[in-house]
């Protein structure tokens, strides 16, 4: 008769606390619930811009609550640890060679950095352009 | 001079005595060049003789001797003691695997993984012995030769918490062999291994973790290969609609 009982270890609810990897993983997972309900507040602002100036300006009138200084200032910490974890991730999804050698990671982080800063000044200088006109 | 000792921590399961199982600890005499499993084999030449654990090459490219030392998925045989001076040493069978006895996992399912993605050259246009051989240029080879270098020693399974959690996906190194087949010019067997890649239990059970490549000794970066075999993923989604595939 066969001696065999495999035994199975049970994954905690807690696993990722047991590994510094698993726990900046679950960090940048976690950074989506506050890009999502910075989404939510943006999508409110929206709302309140189709409905009328007072509408408007009442939610204007909400941003200026602490509150909602501070959730946009961990909004934004969240957003950027994604991003960063993201553009160090990007060159994975991708294979990239010259003749027979493969490329190494560096390119292509920083053609994402490139973007990220192009990006940000473009759609900075739009607004701060249409807040002066 | 007295000779230094280190203390070891190993997990036993004995499966004819032990429900669960439990950690012993061991003093082995310590030396700068002293490996994991050189430790293990101490313990089992002079202190227990029942310990069982897998090893053969010792020269990190048989695979066999994963476990997990203070929780990280490591080789035993390219795992030294002289790293672990400030933090001790625990030694344990590698996770997400049913642990059979002592240090030693039933990876029979990861094996059977690397079985069904079809690794293995395969053609549609038959071609005779007397055509010659297949040529290849370095360029060619490059664009798989990385994926070639697994060992099949089943860290990245350890690292893999979506493989803990669920082990019906794939897992890094099957969809990494699948890949390296894939990106292989000799090749011509994408159709039929595109229904793997494309399930839930192919690519998409991924979560991009990363930690596959951070504990991979090989430098295989199965992560990388798993991202890339989305992208191949999606773009069949696109052309499935255009394009009836070659029947497999
Ligand atoms: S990909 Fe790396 S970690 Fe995974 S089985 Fe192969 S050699 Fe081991
Ligand atoms: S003993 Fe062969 S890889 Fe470690």
């Amino acid at each position: 008769m066969s001696k065999r009982k495999p035994y199975v270890k049970p994954m905690t609810a807690s696993w990722f606390l047991n590994n510094r990897f698993h726990t900046l993983y679950m960090l940048r997972e976690g950074t989506s619930v506050f890009v999502g309900l910075y989404s939510l507040i943006l999508l409110w602002g929206l709302a309140a811009l189709v409905k009328g100036e007072a509408a408007w300006n009442g939610w204007l009138g909400h941003l200026q609550n602490p509150v909602y200084i501070v959730f946009h200032v961990i909004a934004l910490v969240a957003c950027l640890y994604h991003a960063i974890t993201w553009f160090s991730l990007a060159p994975k999804a991708m294979h990239l060679q010259k003749g027979d050698q493969k490329l190494t990671d560096k390119p292509v982080v920083i053609v994402h950095y490139v973007a990220f800063v192009v990006a940000s000044v473009v759609i900075i200088g739009v607004v701060a352009l249409g807040g002066a006109a | 001079m007295s000779q230094a000792m280190m203390r070891v921590t190993v997990q036993r399961y004995r499966p004819e005595q032990d429900d669960a199982p439990f950690m012993q600890e061991f003093e082995v005499p310590y030396a700068d060049d002293m490996s994991v499993i050189d430790a293990l084999h101490y313990i089992k030449d002079n202190l227990d003789g029942t310990l069982s654990y897998r090893w053969s090459c010792r020269m990190a490219i048989c695979g066999s001797c994963g476990y997990m030392v203070n929780g990280v998925p490591k080789l035993g045989c390219k795992t030294f003691l002289r790293d672990y001076l400030n933090t001790g040493l625990t030694v344990e069978s590698l996770a997400n695997f049913p642990i059979e006895r002592d240090l030693v996992s039933d990876i029979g399912d990861f094996v059977e993984k690397l079985e069904e993605v079809k690794p293995y050259i395969i053609r549609q246009d038959a071609v005779s012995v007397q055509d010659g051989e297949h040529l290849q240029t370095p360029a060619q080879l490059t664009r798989y030769r990385q994926y070639s270098l697994c060992i099949n020693c089943g860290l990245c399974y350890a690292a893999c918490p979506q493989y803990g959690l669920n082990n019906e996906f794939m897992g890094p190194a099957a969809l990494t062999l699948l890949h390296r087949y894939n990106q292989d010019s000799r090749d011509q067997g994408r159709d039929e291994r595109i229904d793997i890649v494309n399930a839930e239990e192919g690519v998409w059970g991924c979560t991009f973790v990363g930690y596959c490549s951070e504990v991979c000794p090989k430098g295989v970066d199965p992560a990388a290969a798993i991202q890339q075999g989305k992208v191949e993923s999606s773009k069949d989604f696109v052309m499935s609609k255009l394009r009836p595939r070659r029947s497999s």
